[in-house]
C-alpha cells in the first residue's frame, strides 16, 4: 500500500485510531497495536485534582505513534483555539484535530466556528485537520486557507452507520487538493474499505474499536479493510454499468 | 493562600510557583498543560511563574478521545 | 503546486503510448465510470474509442443536458487591434504578414460594440494581438470601461498579463479570460513561436492561474487543433482544466477547440484533425468535465456546427468578424482567420432553436457584483 502523506510527513498506515470510550488502557493499547496505526487522537480534559487518574500518556509510545490532540469539548472557535494551544503547551507537536461540536445530540461539527478556528490556528503554525460535515464548499474553503487535510464525517459520531454521506464525500474527494480522511460513523471494516475504494486517503475509527469485546481482533480486521479498499482503488475498480440507452444516432453525420 | 484550580477554590500552603503546586498535587509537569489566569504557561516557565493569592489555574491532561 | 509542476511529471511520448495502448474494455470502463480521471480520459481519447463514438456522444449529450439544459450561449468576438510583435507561424496576425494593421480608437470600439449589441449579443470577447507598449493594459481597460454598459459579460483574449494586470481588468469590468496554450508540446511550441514574447511557454501556461488568482470568474482554455498530436494535446488540456477547477474552485472553466483554418500566411496543419476525431475529442472532454463550458467558434462550417450542437457544446460565436472595425465597416481585410460559418446571428439563433435548443444571449449580469458600477 502506498504511503499516506500529510503536511509533508509520510505514514505507512491509512487507519487512524481514536482512543476514546475504551473500557481500559489495556484495551486501548490492544486496538492501537492491532490496527497498525501511526496516528492516534486524544482529547484534553481537566485533571481531577482530588483523584488524579493514571496518565494516558504513560500508555502511548510517542516513538511509535503521532499524538493528534482533538479539541473535543469546544463549543466555539475561542474554546477550540484555547484547547489547541494547551495541547501544544503540553508538549505535543503542533498537529491538531479541530473539532467544534456544540450540538450535544449528534455531535455534529459547527462549520462557522470550525472555519474561524482553522484560520487562527493555521496562522499560528498548527497543522490543522478539521472535522466537518460532508460539505464540499466548506471543504474547499478550509483547503484554501491551508488546512492539512479535511475530515468529513461518514455518519454522526458513534452511530456506526457507515458512509451515509457518500455522495457528498465523493464530491469532496473529486475536488480535494489535500488528503481526505473519512472520520466518524465507520462501524465495520467493510465501511472503511468502502471509503477507501471511493478514493479517501485515510479513515479514522474509534467507537467500533472501543465497544467490541475484542479490540485487537477488530482493529486487525479494520487494518485489512483499509488496505483492501486502498489497493482496489489503486488497481482501478470496474464500475456498475448503466443500462444501454437507445437513441437515434448523434454521430451519423460523420462520413469520413 | 486561596487558589482556584479547575473551578474549585482551595487553600494551598507552601506553594510559590507552578512547579511547587504540581508537586503539592502529585502531578507530573511533563504530562499536563497549564493556564494561569487565562494565560497558557509553557513547561519551561513553570518554575518561573509565581502564584499569588486569588489566582485561577486550569490544569488539563490528555485523555482518551476520538 | 502549479500546473507547470504537474505537467512536468509527464513525458508526452509515454502519454501517447499509453493512450494508444488502451483497449476496448478500458473504453467501456471509462464510459461507465461515474467520475472520470486521467486514466479514463486516455481511454476515451484512444484509437480504440473510435468504435464507441455513438455511446460516447449519447452520454455526452445526456450529461450536458443534465448540467446545462437545452441552452447555447451566444457570444461575439470584438477585435480591437491586430497589431502584433509575435511571429506565430499559424496566425494571420504574425508580425511578418503584410496586412492592414489597426488599433481601434475608443469611439470606434464603442461603435463596433453597438453593432453587436443591436444584433442581440450581451456576451463579448475582446481580442487583440500582442504589442507591448502600443496596445497596453490601460487601453484594454479603457475599452472595457467604455462598452460595459452594453454587455453583461466581457471576456478578453489578448496577451498574457501579470496577476496585477488581471486585477486591473477585473476593476474595469472584465469577468472572463480566454488563453490558448496553442500546443502543450514544448518543442513544437518553440518551433511555432520563433520570436516575440509569446515564446515564453511557462509564462503562458501559468496565465490561467494568474487570472484565477486575480478573481476572474470565467477562464477559457484550449489548444490549436492541427498543431500537435490531438490525443496528447487533449489529454493535457483535460489535466489543465481539472487543475484549474481544483485550485481555483470559484472559477468557471471552459474549453475551446479551435481547428486550424487557412490563415493569411498560408500555414497548413501539421496533424490535421478529422471531423471524426474532432467529435471524439469533444465527447471525451465533455465526459471528463461535466461542468465545463465547451466553446465552438465560427472556424467550423455551418453544417458541422449544427451537428455538434447536441454533443456537449454550450457556447457559440456567430456572425463573427476577425478584423478590427469589421462589423461597422464590413471589411475583413485585416482578419486573423477565414470564417467558415458566415450566417448572421439571427440565422444561427434560428437554427439553434430548430434543433431544440434555446439561444441564450445573456447569462450573467455584472450588477450581481456589487463592486461594479455602470458608467
Amino acid at each position: 500500500m502506498d504511503d499516506l502523506i500529510i503536511a509533508g510527513r509520510r505514514f505507512n498506515s491509512r487507519l487512524m485510531v481514536g482512543t476514546g470510550k475504551f473500557s481500559s488502557n489495556a484495551a486501548m493499547v490492544d486496538a492501537m497495536e492491532g490496527s497498525g496505526c501511526q496516528i492516534v487522537t486524544v482529547a484534553l480534559r481537566r485533571v481531577d485534582i482530588d483523584n488524579p487518574a493514571d496518565s494516558l500518556l504513560a500508555h502511548i509510545d510517542r516513538e511509535k505513534y503521532l499524538l493528534l490532540p482533538n479539541t473535543s469539548g469546544a463549543r466555539d472557535a475561542i474554546e477550540a483555539v484555547r484547547l489547541a494551544r494547551l495541547a501544544r503547551a503540553a508538549g505535543c507537536e503542533p498537529w491538531i484535530k479541530l473539532e467544534v461540536t456544540p450540538d450535544p445530540y449528534y455531535l455534529l461539527p459547527d462549520p462557522i466556528e470550525t472555519f474561524k478556528a482553522a484560520e487562527i490556528l493555521v496562522k499560528e503554525g498548527f497543522i490543522v485537520l478539521p472535522y466537518i460535515n460532508a460539505d464540499p464548499v466548506l471543504a474547499k474553503r478550509l483547503q484554501e486557507i491551508g488546512t492539512a487535510t479535511v475530515m468529513p464525517l461518514g455518519a454522526p459520531i458513534g452511530t456506526n452507520k457507515g458512509v451515509r454521506t457518500r455522495e457528498s464525500i465523493a464530491i469532496i474527494i473529486e475536488q480535494a487538493i489535500v488528503p481526505v480522511v473519512v472520520d466518524a460513523g465507520l462501524g465495520a471494516p467493510s465501511h472503511a474499505a468502502f471509503a477507501m475504494e471511493m478514493g479517501a486517503d485515510a479513515v479514522l475509527v474509534n467507537t467500533a474499536l472501543a465497544v467490541t469485546p475484542n479490540p485487537r481482533g477488530m482493529a486487525a480486521a479494520f487494518k485489512k479493510g483499509v488496505e483492501a479498499g486502498r489497493e482496489a482503488f489503486l488497481a482501478g475498480l470496474g464500475e456498475r454499468r448503466d443500462r444501454a440507452e437507445a437513441s437515434s444516432p448523434l454521430t451519423g453525420f460523420l462520413r469520413d | 493562600m486561596q487558589i482556584t484550580v479547575n473551578g474549585k477554590t482551595r487553600q494551598f500552603d507552601a506553594v510559590t510557583n507552578i512547579t511547587t503546586l504540581l508537586e503539592n498535587l502529585g502531578l507530573d509537569p511533563a504530562r499536563v498543560a497549564i493556564e494561569h489566569n487565562l494565560a497558557i504557561v509553557p513547561l519551561a516557565e513553570f518554575s518561573a511563574t509565581t502564584i499569588s493569592d486569588g489566582d485561577s489555574l486550569e490544569i488539563v491532561q490528555f485523555v482518551g478521545g476520538g | 503546486m502549479s500546473f507547470l509542476d504537474e505537467i512536468g511529471k509527464y513525458d508526452p511520448q509515454q502519454v501517447l503510448a499509453a493512450i494508444e495502448a488502451k483497449t476496448a474494455s478500458d473504453v467501456e470502463r471509462a464510459l461507465n465510470a461515474e467520475r472520470l480521471g486521467a486514466e479514463e480520459l486516455q481511454a476515451l481519447l484512444s484509437p480504440a474509442a473510435a468504435a464507441f463514438l455513438e455511446p460516447m456522444a449519447a452520454r455526452a449529450h445526456r450529461v450536458t443536458l443534465q448540467r446545462f439544459g437545452n441552452n447555447i450561449l451566444l457570444y461575439a468576438p470584438l477585435y480591437v487591434s491586430n497589431l502584433c510583435t509575435n511571429g506565430c507561424r499559424y496566425c494571420g496576425f504574425a508580425a511578418g504578414n503584410k496586412m492592414p494593421r489597426r488599433t481601434l480608437t475608443l469611439d470606434e470600439v464603442e461603435r463596433e460594440a453597438q453593432v453587436l449589441h443591436d444584433q442581440g449579443f450581451r456576451h463579448i470577447l475582446l481580442v487583440t494581438g500582442e504589442a507591448q507598449g502600443k496596445v497596453t493594459n490601460d487601453y484594454l481597460a479603457d475599452c472595457a470601461r467604455r462598452i460595459r454598459h452594453l454587455f453583461s459579460s466581457i471576456s478578453i483574449e489578448v496577451w498574457p498579463m501579470q496577476t496585477d494586470g488581471y486585477r486591473q481588468m477585473v476593476e474595469a469590468g472584465v469577468d472572463g479570460l480566454t488563453i490558448y496554450q496553442e500546443t502543450y508540446d514544448r518543442e513544437l511550441y518553440a518551433e511555432m513561436h520563433p520570436y516575440g514574447n509569446k515564446r515564453d511557454y511557462d509564462f503562458r501556461l501559468l496565465t490561467p492561474e494568474r487570472g484565477g488568482a486575480a478573481g476572474i470568474r470565467r477562464i477559457g482554455l484550449g489548444f490549436l487543433l492541427g498543431l500537435g498530436q490531438f490525443r496528447v494535446e487533449a489529454f493535457f488540456l483535460g489535466l489543465h482544466a481539472l487543475h484549474m477547477s481544483r485550485h481555483y474552485w470559484r472559477t468557471l472553466v471552459s474549453v475551446s477547440f479551435p481547428r486550424i483554418r487557412p490563415a493569411d500566411g498560408g500555414f497548413a496543419p501539421l496533424h490535421p484533425v478529422s471531423d471524426r476525431n474532432f467529435v471524439q475529442l469533444i465527447c471525451a472532454l465533455r465526459l471528463l468535465l461535466p461542468d465545463a463550458g465547451l466553446v465552438l467558434s465560427t472556424r467550423e462550417s455551418a453544417v458541422l456546427r449544427d451537428n455538434l450542437l447536441p454533443l456537449g457544446i454550450t457556447q457559440m460565436s456567430a456572425g463573427s468578424c476577425t478584423a478590427p472595425g469589421g462589423y461597422a465597416e464590413k471589411d475583413d481585410s485585416g482578419r486573423q482567420f477565414a470564417i467558415d460559418d458566415d450566417r448572421t446571428p439571427e440565422e444561427v439563433a434560428r437554427v439553434i432553436r430548430a434543433h431544440g435548443y434555446e439561444a441564450v444571449w445573456k447569462d450573467w449580469d455584472s450588477a450581481f457584483l456589487d463592486k461594479t458600477v455602470h458608467a
